[in-house]
């Protein structure tokens, strides 16, 4: 699949090529320098966004097509290191030394350098044919920075190129600076640690030599130093003594420094990053010597501010949900009456098994489509809006605090505030959480988030025959469930919990082509899994109907229902039909009764008793599937069983409670 | 039970009290980390010395001379950390463990002894204050009176004041002094760019203990308030920007 020239220490300048040789080049770089910028820019629409085989970790890749050559590119995931061993790091570590990329494109930031060239240096450890892309430096100008990116290139050895990815600068130069770097294959120079740190890893080579390693020799001596378990494993089974030999080394360094080796390296990386930076970068002081307030600076006194940053997060949250549904509901019925007009929209329950099917399958694919574009698709699109911008990590910052008390972090407004969209992305996206505990508790409250379909029920049961306040009253007290059952939960749930450690982006206008892919990545996880259960689902509870289940089904559940719950006994099948789709409740209701004035047969306590069931119990076919692949089968089990106890249990408490209150 | 073991009980249950007012068994148990079933069986005994009031349910208060234990034990604790961090240059992130073992073994006159060679400072070097002694002196020459050495003090040697970056106010600069706490929490730390020694300034601390907003190396990071507490910077050359 990749490289064409084998040889990795070619000369520079020989020509022995294939005519239309197939490249495979990555994009690494830190989160927030305009990677997936650059990545749309050299890729354009097309691309293929799945995850890497085995690994909950997103795998962009998409191909540049350039002077007839048709490059692979690889967006690895937006790492600041190689040495905390997460997911992200050790698929973007293995990509890179494994599968041998003809280049590897380094995105970085011009105005933090530093922290940049931190991870440039430890790619270079790699060793890849590597090439660098000052990106944002309209931005880095604008702060009164520039960076002499002739002088970089000496310094590191390596080509670079500074961009301005989202205006398109720059890239034309970048893509014919790939094509040459895949057709070269060169291997960038070692950059040299200090004297105590370089001895050691002098005494390691050539013991590591003989051995056969998929890694790079500098590279695996770096990596013994620093005691990599993964390392330390592969070495361990060919020479077990380079090991020890290794950890006495780390131990001497540790000694000298009185710190932990993998610190030292730190440190270490960051003396030769602030030696290249002091060295290409002039900082233009201000002209009147006082430094101007940026603009991120001035809305952050307004976006953290003790007061109005809360009201800005309460505005901005509730705003988006308003807006959500209101225009939503609009379009929501204008598609259901286009589509009626396709297929009549009545569930049919008589005539042929494949007409059955059909219909039940039509009926899934009609409420996928008026669930998710109307709702779900502008909800995405605004969030990645705020993501983009920066702002969603302000309002990490402002529930930092409240959330801790559900044992998460900040972060978690993120899944969170996805999951008032469709549960089944904002669960792939707990995967931002640091510790397993948090992933895990993390999806767990995001079920408990009322999504759009849910929403369909409570506004269409209680909003519109109850009143909105109680509809509005039904979403507070999920609030306050969430906040009870995240307390528990935390202290059941095995594991740790670590704070909340995150970069504040400056704000920016977003980019169309980032808010767009972001949306659809999260809009597509819908598409795979919601889709699916929806017409499967929906095709076979028509069947249910048909072959006449209905009754026995009822009577079975009525104790719970009737006795418990006080509904009618015909509310049973509509909860188990529930568990496929939603708002599949309030259809089934309406087939049932024959008509969609709910008020006539149900009582305003029944109609809260329903929504508040709905609400809580099992999020939906879908969901269980996505929690059982992230976290599997057993924990996806267990967190159903206790909604269906916890709806089930607080529905018998609603119903006896407001019909104290309401008569 | 052993003398040490009486003090760390006490100076337990003195930082626990200090906050809540009594310290429950479960808090003691969890800070000494031992099986709460042995702290009640600790307490009990401390009681029967006088030197805890303890109530079943409802957690062990100091009683006078507990007290009195446990802010000696904790002083010198603290003057320890001191000389160590400042005369014996050890590496601050060790100097707690280390001083944890050597409190119990001091005795009063070397108490005095490390007090007045460090000048009385007010605070170790995790900047929690340091007691100043029982013998009602005003400062070391009248303690020199008191106790009849004239030896003379070592100026300088505390150079630093470091605080944690919690501490630090909106804008005022610091330099990484050493980092506390979980090693994988430092490793991020420092691959942020926060490693011994860089410049820092706080841009701002969010409302009720929230986030600290920590300017490095041209970026800015939001860290949880009591990772934070654990960066610890000095900020002698703290002038304002």
């Amino acid at each position: 699949m990749s490289g064409s020239c084998g040889c990795k220490g070619c000369p520079p300048g020989d020509d022995k090529k294939i005519k239309d040789a197939e490249y495979t080049i990555a994009l690494a770089g830190n989160a927030n320098v305009g990677k997936s910028v650059t990545f749309n820019q050299l890729t354009g629409v097309d691309q293929i966004i799945g995850n890497w085989p085995g690994k909950t970790v997103e795998r962009a890749e998409g191909l540049l097509q350039y002077k007839g050559h048709r490059i692979r590119v690889i967006d690895l995931p937006g790492i600041y290191s190689f040495s905390t061993y997460s997911l992200e790091e050790l698929v973007s570590r293995d990509y890179i030394a494994l599968e041998h990329p003809d280049a590897v494109v380094n995105v970085i930031d011009a105005s933090a350098l530093e922290r940049n060239l931190f991870f440039t240096i430890q790619l270079l450890e790699l060793a890849p044919p590597l090439l660098i892309s000052v990106n944002q430096i309209d931005l880095a100008e604008k702060k009164g920075i520039s960076v002499d990116t002739e002088k970089l290139s000496r310094l590191l050895g390596v080509p670079v190129i500074p961009t301005i990815a989202i205006k398109g600068k720059g890239i034309d130069t970048l893509t014919a600076g790939i094509l040459d770097l895949a057709e070269r294959r060169p291997v960038p120079p070692v950059l040299k640690y200090g004297k105590e740190v370089e001895e050691r890893i002098g005494k390691l080579v050539p013991r590591i030599e003989p051995l056969a390693l998929p890694y790079p020799v500098r590279f695996t001596a770096i990596k013994l130093l620093e005691r990599d378990p993964s390392l330390v494993k592969l070495v361990q089974a060919q020479d077990p003594g380079i090991v020890s030999a290794a950890d006495a080394l780390a131990a001497e360094i540790e000694a000298i420094h009185g710190e932990s080796v993998c610190v030292v390296m730190s440190a270490e990386r960051y003396n030769v990053a602030d030696r290249i930076v002091a060295e290409v970068i002039t900082v233009k002081a201000p002209e009147d010597g006082i430094p101007k307030k940026s603009l991120t600076d001035r809305l952050d006194q307004v976006a953290l501010h003790p007061f109005f940053g809360y009201l800005a997060v309460f505005l901005v949250i509730g705003g988006l949900l308003v807006w959500t549904f209101v225009v939503g509901a609009r379009i929501s019925d204008l598609l259901q009456s286009l589509l009626s007009q396709i297929q009549p929209y009545e569930p049919v329950i008589t005539g042929s098994l494949a007409r059955i099917l059909w219909n039940g399958a039509f009926s899934g694919l009609v409420a996928g489509i008026t669930l998710v574009i109307p709702y779900v698709l502008p909800f995405y699109l605004l969030l990645a809006v705020m993501e983009d911008s920066g702002y969603l990590t302000r309002i990490a910052v402002m529930l930092d605090r409240g959330m801790h008390k559900l044992g998460l972090h900040g972060k978690a407004v993120i899944p969170l505030i996805l999951g008032y969209g469709c549960n089944v992305p904002a669960c792939f996206s707990c995967r931002i959480m640091e510790s397993p505990k948090q992933k895990l508790l993390a999806a767990f409250l995001v079920t408990l988030i009322p999504c759009t379909a849910r929403t369909v029920v409570i506004l269409g049961l209680v909003g519109h025959f109850v009143g909105i306040w109680w509809a509005l009253g039904l979403y507070a007290f999920d609030i306050l469930l969430i906040i009870l059952v995240g307390r528990i939960a935390y202290r059941v749930v095995p594991g740790e919990s670590v704070g909340l450690i995150m970069e504040m982006p400056d704000y920016h206008v977003p980019s169309a082509s980032v808010v767009l892919k972001q949306t659809w990545a999260r809009t597509k996880s819908l598409i795979w899994f919601v889709f699916p259960a929806y017409i499967v689902g929906s095709a076979l509870i028509q069947v249910f109907y048909a072959v006449g289940l209905l009754t026995p089904v009822n009577n079975l559940l009525a104790p719970i229902t009737v006795l418990w719950l006080g509904l009618p006994v015909v509310v049973g099948i509509t909860l188990i039909f529930g568990i496929v789709r939603k708002e599949l409740t309030i259809l089934t209701l309406a087939v049932l009764f024959g008509t969609t004035n709910f008020a006539l047969f149900l009582t305003p306590v029944q109609l809260i008793v329903i929504a508040l069931v709905s609400m809580l119990y099992i999020p939906c076919l879908s969901v269980i599937i996505v929690l059982a692949s992230e976290f599997g089968w057993k924990r996806s089990l267990e967190i159903s069983l206790v909604e269906v106890v916890m709806a089930i249990g607080i529905g018998g408490i609603a119903f006896r409670l407001l019909s104290l209150v309401m008569g | 039970m052993a003398q040490e073991q009486v003090e760390e009980y006490l100076e337990a249950i003195y930082d626990i009290a200090g906050t809540d007012g009594a310290a429950k068994t479960t808090a003691i148990a969890k800070c000494l980390k031992v099986a709460p079933a042995s702290v009640t069986e600790a307490l009990q005994s401390l009681a029967e010395k006088n030197l805890v009031n303890y109530e079943p349910y409802r957690g062990a208060s100091l009683t006078g001379e507990g007290k009195k234990i446990a802010e000696t034990i904790k002083r010198r604790h603290r003057l320890l950390e001191v000389f160590l961090a400042d005369v014996l240059h050890i590496n601050r992130a060790k100097v707690h463990d280390e001083a944890c073992r050597m409190e119990h073994t001091i005795s009063e006159d070397t108490e005095n002894a490390l007090c007045r060679m460090l000048n009385a400072p007010a605070r170790c070097p995790h900047g929690s204050p340091i007691l100043p002694c029982a013998k009602g002196v005003g400062s070391c020459s009248e303690c020199d009176a008191v106790t009849g050495s004239g030896l003379p003090f070592p100026e300088e040697i505390r150079s630093a004041a470091i605080i944690p970056v919690t501490d630090l106010e909106p804008h005022q600069k610091g330099t990484i002094a050493f980092i506390r706490g979980d090693c994988r929490v430092v490793q991020r730390l420092s691959d942020l760019g926060l490693t011994l020694g860089t410049a820092v300034s706080v841009t701002r601390k969010a409302p009720l203990n929230g986030p600290v907003e920590v300017s490095v190396r041209r970026t800015k990071l939001a860290i949880d308030h009591a990772i934070a507490e654990n960066i610890f910077v000095d900020a002698t050359q703290g002038d304002r920007a």
